[in-house]
């Protein structure tokens, strides 16, 4: 396989500019600065001219970035907001040139960076298609004989000739899509664009990308959404504050993106909390993990999520019939769901110290921050009750229903499953 | 291992593929002129007649206070022709400057998500103008029938100063764009240079009456020539151009463009960082 994309040393500088409140440059500025530093210059002829009032940061938004793409690779890029991934991709689809370093490619790169760029919307669907076809690089010719299936794709026959103002968000989407799917680039850039559309447009759309895959052409995917990633991708780089932390395959890259978002967090400290109870049982430490034992702070809907409780004895004897329990709340603090070990008859009993576990597969909530609370029983009476959240969680989006798809986001935060039939 | 690669981005890199890359791109840029043709004529309904009426009525007012009231010489043309036929590149220009001054701030959100040669866009929104001022010809070919005036052989030679009017306004255009996206106060001079222009270059007069050993310096403003060269190939007469101002005017177009391209060229690696 040869390799299409090279990137050797990558590096992008930002001069951060803290004085000023706008974006941009104004040129009185300019000039007032200019004016009065000359006239300081000849206020103090003798004085070294003093630095500029500006204060200007130096900001790598990337910073010695080195990988391979090979033909026909499907690699996912993910990080946190900031982390350069959209940065990485500016460069790669030359909207803006890197400060060190070079990026060699081979091929047509195509980059979707957002739906409907240049779309204007006092132009008709058919004139927009042309017009944004052009702008992603498309020919005249290309875009004729493509047109028909751009249109079908996008289901909007009957709007072809409506002005796109008219359009409603979701036949925008989808034209935009449609246009930009229909590009046949070798290389593919893609920054979150399933992020809109319907359901059951966002699949077509991973469809397509797919399908684009197999094709032999290469994608280079930026979403947040780890479900779309797992789909679609064999490889995952993971950026963190400019540089590469990873690079590895699918599964194991987004394990350890999850985990690495959890040990910076350190927000909810147990020790200094306010509690109530008789205290012959103390909560010690919580955390959560996956499945092969690694520190998590946050999970994919559908994936298992293990609670981790430490609990400690005070009075240095065995405790018997102890009940854990915790309630998961929503980030107004609503409570969504309340399990004590006691409900499915698990009582536990331990010497000095005690880590209990508590298992729940295919985590039901759907996208969103929760908030954890726990509390302990012993003998049936209070023991220990932290005033306060001990942990909190960060659900993406994930493969839920093991169907594929990951339903709409932020409908509601329980997610069930069901058989569906027809009788 | 098969190491040719098509492109290689890095700092300061991308020269050599520059020209290639307007051919590559050449489409892009019917396709902007088209689509700000499109909308220019969609948005308002008086789009044509706007663009017709502007000069004439400002040809109107010229003759009335220039000639009727100021009562300057018109060297033996219809007053009215002749401010019109000063208008034609003079509105053609301040169109053209006008729109390709503003065409990278006002397509900043292609600017920052899709890779295209950047002067493409300054050069597309030159041929918007080009409508106007084809509109603009056939009122002047209306008014010359009115008065009975007719060209000569000389009006073949008017592309060739159309041409050059459009060098000026485009080369312009360049270093104004880019000034655009760096300072964007910038845009605020623009109109001000505009109107400035338009009563120290021969609009509404003819240059005949600037003193003899001042028309060289009157020649420092390229529009000058022209203007002069308008006059000239439509009404043939010799008196109306000032040969060796009009070649100062050409090398200095010339300047302004070549300069306007290094400058561009310049800034267009940090547009998309900075606007």
């Amino acid at each position: 396989m040869t390799t299409v994309i090279r990137v050797e040393n990558l590096g992008k500088k930002y001069t951060l500019h803290h004085q000023q409140r706008e974006s941009y440059t104004a040129l009185r500025d300019v000039l007032a600065s200019g004016i009065s530093s000359i006239g300081q210059s000849l206020l103090h002829p003798f004085q070294k001219s003093l630095p500029d009032r500006q204060i200007k940061e130096q900001f790598w938004a990337l910073k010695d970035i080195s990988f391979e793409v090979k033909e026909g690779d499907r690699i996912g890029i993910i990080g946190r907001n900031g982390a350069g991934k959209s940065t990485l991709l500016k460069i790669l689809s030359r909207i803006t040139e890197p400060t060190s370093g070079r990026v060699k490619i081979k091929g047509r790169v195509a980059s979707l960076l957002e739906v409907g760029t240049g779309f204007h919307p006092e132009l008709t669907g058919r004139e927009n298609i042309f017009l944004n076809g052009a702008i992603l690089g498309m020919s005249r010719s290309e875009i004729k004989k493509k047109f028909d299936e751009i249109v079908d794709f996008a289901e909007i026959e009957k709007f072809l000739d409506t002005p796109v103002k008219r359009y409603s968000s979701g036949m925008y989407v989808r034209l935009a899509f449609a246009v930009a799917a229909h590009l046949e680039p070798e290389i593919l850039i893609v920054d979150e664009v399933l992020a809109v559309g319907d359901a059951q447009f966002q699949k077509k759309c991973l469809g397509k990308m797919g399908e684009v895959a197999q094709g032999g052409r290469t994608v280079l995917f930026v979403s947040h959404q780890m479900a779309a990633i797992q789909n679609l991708c064999d490889r995952v780089l993971v950026l963190n504050s400019g540089k590469i932390q990873l690079i590895a395959e699918t599964k194991v890259a987004i394990n350890s993106y999850l985990s690495t978002m959890s040990v910076e967090d350190t927000d909810n400290n147990l020790e200094y909390m306010k509690r109530s109870g008789n205290g012959l049982v103390r909560l010690a430490s919580f955390h959560m993990e996956n499945e092969k034992g690694v520190y998590i702070k946050s999970i994919c809907s559908g994936d298992s999520l293990l609670l981790v409780f430490t609990c400690l004895s005070t009075i240095q004897l065995s405790i018997k019939n102890v009940s854990i329990g915790f309630s998961i709340h929503n980030s107004l603090g609503d409570t969504l769901s309340v399990f004590y070990s006691h409900y499915a008859n698990v009582l536990f009993d331990f010497d000095s110290d005690g880590v209990i576990k508590c298992k729940i597969d295919d985590f039901p909530f759907s996208p969103g921050q929760y908030h954890i609370a726990a509390r302990v029983l012993a003998d049936g009476a209070e023991a220990d009750w932290p005033k306060g959240f001990i942990g909190r969680i960060d659900v993406e989006a994930g493969d839920y229903y093991k169907s594929g798809k990951y339903g709409d986001a932020g409908v509601g935060p329980v997610l069930i499953r069901g058989c569906w039939s027809l009788s | 291992m098969n190491e040719k690669f098509d492109l290689i981005l890095e700092p300061g890199g991308g020269i050599r593929h520059y020209w290639r890359d307007i051919w590559k791109y050449r489409e892009l840029f019917f396709f902007l002129a088209w689509r700000d043709i499109l909308v220019r004529y969609k948005q308002t309904a008086i789009g044509i007649a706007w663009s017709v009426l502007r000069p004439f009525l400002t040809m109107v007012v010229f003759t009335i206070v220039f000639n009727k009231l100021a009562k300057l010489p018109s060297d033996g043309i219809p007053y009215p022709v002749m401010v019109y036929a000063a208008m034609l590149p003079w509105q053609f220009f301040a169109n053209t400057l006008a729109e390709s001054s503003n065409s990278l701030i006002d397509n900043q959100n292609l600017l920052t998500k899709v890779y295209f040669p950047r002067l493409v866009m300054p050069a597309s929104s030159v041929i918007v103008s080009l409508i106007d001022f084809f509109i603009s010809l056939v009122i002047l070919a209306g008014l010359m029938l009115w008065y009975g005036f007719l060209p000569d052989w000389h009006v073949i030679l008017l592309p060739l100063f159309l041409f050059q009017a459009l060098l000026f306004a485009f080369g312009c255009g360049l270093w104004i764009s880019a000034l655009n996206v760096q300072y964007r106060d910038f845009r605020y001079v623009v109109p001000f240079l505009i109107q400035f222009g338009l009563y120290i270059s021969p609009v509404g007069f003819s240059s005949s009456i600037v003193p003899e050993q001042w028309r060289m310096f009157y020649a420092f403003n390229p529009m000058v020539g022209v203007i002069e060269g308008f006059r000239w190939a439509i009404t043939g007469k010799e008196a109306m151009i000032y040969w060796p101002g009009f070649l100062l005017s050409l090398v200095l177009i010339g300047m302004i463009l070549t300069s306007g391209f290094w400058w561009f060229r310049r800034m267009e690696r940090t547009f998309a960082d900075v606007v």
